[in-house]
């Protein structure tokens, strides 16, 4: 049992690190953008189709397709932020972008089971299947490889956000848009390459949701968005720490009440969510209550 | 910030009694009276199966879209796990039915049930979601929806994944969907008239108060959480009962399909085309979307073309009509009249050219 334990939390840990890495994307389009990108679901079932095309039709390997696919999501975000986001104006901006954000996500849907069809696939390559012997438990090689990748896009995304001119102004954005613009930002340029940048996490997102997940279909999209919601839910919107310690706190919850029973053990994310909100709303580590509109 | 024509929380027909006013409201009457009587008699009118059977999956549909508006569109929380009321109702007319041996008529009785467990679940969720407000709201709505399905999928007297059938009446094929059509029809009849005096009432007006300003209306003295919780239960009970005639109607509840996303979007998708928080916008949006869904649906017999065209519509609309047909007609036809009104000071109309132009949506000229 005690061992049982100690396995669920590093695979909880192991997962959280990739779930952390598609929530920041979530979370940052939402702080630049005051948005709920609700399409983040499928276009990591996107991203993973990109890897599965390439890695069967060309024989590119997963990690070095990437190269390919994470350009390829940047271009997708940037366009669906210009042609569906941008757009949009008025008092009800918010739950308009949201719903079209919805609207395109279907529409992802039903072009990939149109390409793909219903039956599940999978991502594989040498390192899917291998193992590693590690601290007395046996942990697949793709898990460790997508932690590291997944901790250096967090890292690279922090130095962004933190360390460059650009990421001023995208945090500036974040605080106040109407001063941002004040002081000569370009928001609407920042704007696009934030829900760019925020999708492209997607392609690295799916290329390891598609390896480890142990099959997807364009269905996957719902199951995944749910998790991401609750993600940054509870992290607090718009704060990149909280979905990172929210993200491992959920996979390792939902690793622990697997060994107890598989069938509830999803149910435990949303529980999660919805106690924390009954006491907290704002998430647990959320800015100040919704701004008043 | 876009003007409001008929969403504004503003003293208007009602404060100003005119003349004109009055007489509009019974041409309006009228209009509805005129389509509730061509609603009467469709059945009688059209015997084809695959035509009535669209008709009942419409009229169900309109009735969770007005019931969904008396909510969000009133209030402004859009949320998108009504289906989670909509399911509720499907499994507990389905439970009930199995467990007291019920078929035929006597399962119609059962539909008040449907809309008691649907309220009952509504206010334990409103008093959670409702504390929260813009994305958080949806995005928990959201998150009710999906352990709604994930329940129904992993308990056993729900019936798991396979679901639960519905009892199979022996009535004769040729009408066999009349009853349905009918009770279909007097929900939604009653849910557009409790939706229409919602809208007049004070309680009306608290909810749009909040949807224009939560916390002016709470400080001008408005209950905030008592108003909208009452508006989420009037609205889970309409969308329950539906979600149970749907069940006995299609026969079958599986939990992807009676807890189906689609449903969410649907119903948000009717009320933005007709227009969010007026009267008869749902409806409308309601009557073209759905037959024209369904009938996509059975033209291409692929389901994948029908959801990206709702996709595609649903940008449509909110991209180039982000108000709804009704908002932007009604408009339309009020900046007529405003010209129609100046133009006999200059050039005088004819009487006769004024009473043979009647307005588009069955508002004569004044």
């Amino acid at each position: 049992m005690g061992r049982q334990i100690y396995e669920a939390i590093a695979d909880g840990i192991l997962d959280g690190g990739v779930y952390a890495l598609m929530a920041v994307g979530l979370t940052l389009i939402f702080g630049v953008l005051d948005i709920i990108n609700i399409a983040q679901g499928i276009l990591v079932v996107l991203g993973a189709y990109l890897s599965y095309v390439l890695s069967v039709h060309l024989h590119i390997d997963l990690f070095v397709g990437l190269l390919i696919t994470v350009p390829a999501m940047f271009v997708i975000g940037v366009a669906i932020q210009w042609l569906f986001i941008r757009p949009l104006r008025g008092r009800d901006r918010a739950s308009m972008s949201l719903l079209a954000a919805y609207a395109v996500a279907l529409i992802i849907e039903g072009l990939l089971y149109r390409v793909f069809g219903p039956n599940y696939v999978v991502l594989t390559a040498s390192y899917v299947t291998s193992s590693v012997h590690l601290f007395g438990f046996y942990l697949p090689d793709i898990y460790l490889y997508g932690f590291a990748l997944a901790v250096a896009c967090v890292a690279a995304l922090y130095l962004l956000l933190y360390r460059t001119r650009f990421g001023r102004s995208v945090r500036a954005t974040m605080q106040d848009q109407m001063a941002a613009r004040l002081i000569g930002i370009n928001v609407n340029r920042v704007a696009a390459v934030t829900f760019g940048i925020g999708v492209a996490v997607t392609a690295v997102g799916g290329m390891m949701f598609g390896a480890t997940s142990g099959g997807f279909n364009p269905n996957s999209g719902y199951d995944l968005i749910s998790r991401l919601l609750a993600i940054i839910i509870l992290g607090g919107l718009g704060s990149i720490g909280g979905a990172l310690a929210a993200a491992v706190f959920m996979t390792t919850a939902e690793a622990l009440v697997d060994i107890w029973s598989p069938d509830w053990a999803v149910v435990v994310f949303y529980v999660a969510l919805v106690l924390v909100l009954a006491i907290r709303p704002s998430g647990l580590f959320g800015r100040a209550p919704a701004r008043a509109q | 910030m876009s003007p409001r024509a008929e969403n504004t929380v503003t003293p208007r027909a009602e404060g100003t009694v005119s003349v004109r006013a009055a007489s509009t409201v019974i041409q309006r009457g009228g209009g509805a009276l005129v389509v509730l009587a061509v609603l009467a008699v469709f059945p009688l009118a059209v015997s084809n199966a695959t035509v009535t059977t669209i008709a009942v999956d419409t009229l169900i549909f309109a009735a969770a879209a007005v019931a969904w508006n008396i909510f969000s569109g009133y209030s402004g929380y859009i949320s998108l796990g009504h289906a989670v009321f909509f399911g509720a109702g499907a499994y507990t007319v389905g439970i009930a039915a199995r467990a007291w041996h019920l078929n035929g008529d006597p399962v119609f009785a059962l539909l008040p049930l449907a809309g008691g467990v649907a309220a009952a679940l509504s206010v334990p969720l409103g008093l959670i979601a409702l504390r929260v407000r813009r994305h958080t709201f949806v995005v928990i709505t959201i998150a009710f929806f999906f352990i709604a399905q994930l329940t129904a999928t992993n308990l056993s007297w729900t019936g798991g994944s396979s679901g639960i059938l519905a009892p199979s009446p022996n009535w004769a094929a040729a009408t066999f969907n009349d009853p349905f059509y009918y009770i279909a029809l007097a929900l939604l009849v009653a849910t557009t008239a409790a939706s229409w005096l919602i809208r007049r009432s004070r309680f009306g007006l608290q909810l749009r108060a909040i949807r224009d300003d939560e916390d002016r209306a709470a400080g001008l003295g408005v209950r905030p959480m008592p108003v909208k919780l009452a508006a989420f239960v009037i609205s889970a009970i309409v969308t329950g009962m539906a979600g149970g005639l749907w069940f006995y109607f299609i026969g079958q509840a599986i939990p992807q399909f009676a807890f189906d996303p689609l449903f969410d979007l649907s119903v948000v998708v009717m009320a933005f085309f007709g227009g969010l928080g007026t009267l008869s916008g749902p409806l409308l949006g309601a009557l073209i979307i759905e037959p024209a869904q369904q009938w996509l649906t059975l033209q291409y017999t692929n389901e994948y073309l029908s959801e990206i065209l709702l996709g595609a519509l649903f940008l449509a609309v909110i991209l180039g009509l982000p108000r709804g047909v009704i908002p932007t007609a009604a408009e339309r036809i009020a900046a007529l009249r405003a010209r129609r009104r100046r133009a006999p000071a200059r050039e005088a109309v004819p009487q006769a050219e004024q009473a043979g132009q009647p307005g588009r949506a069955g508002q004569a000229a004044p």
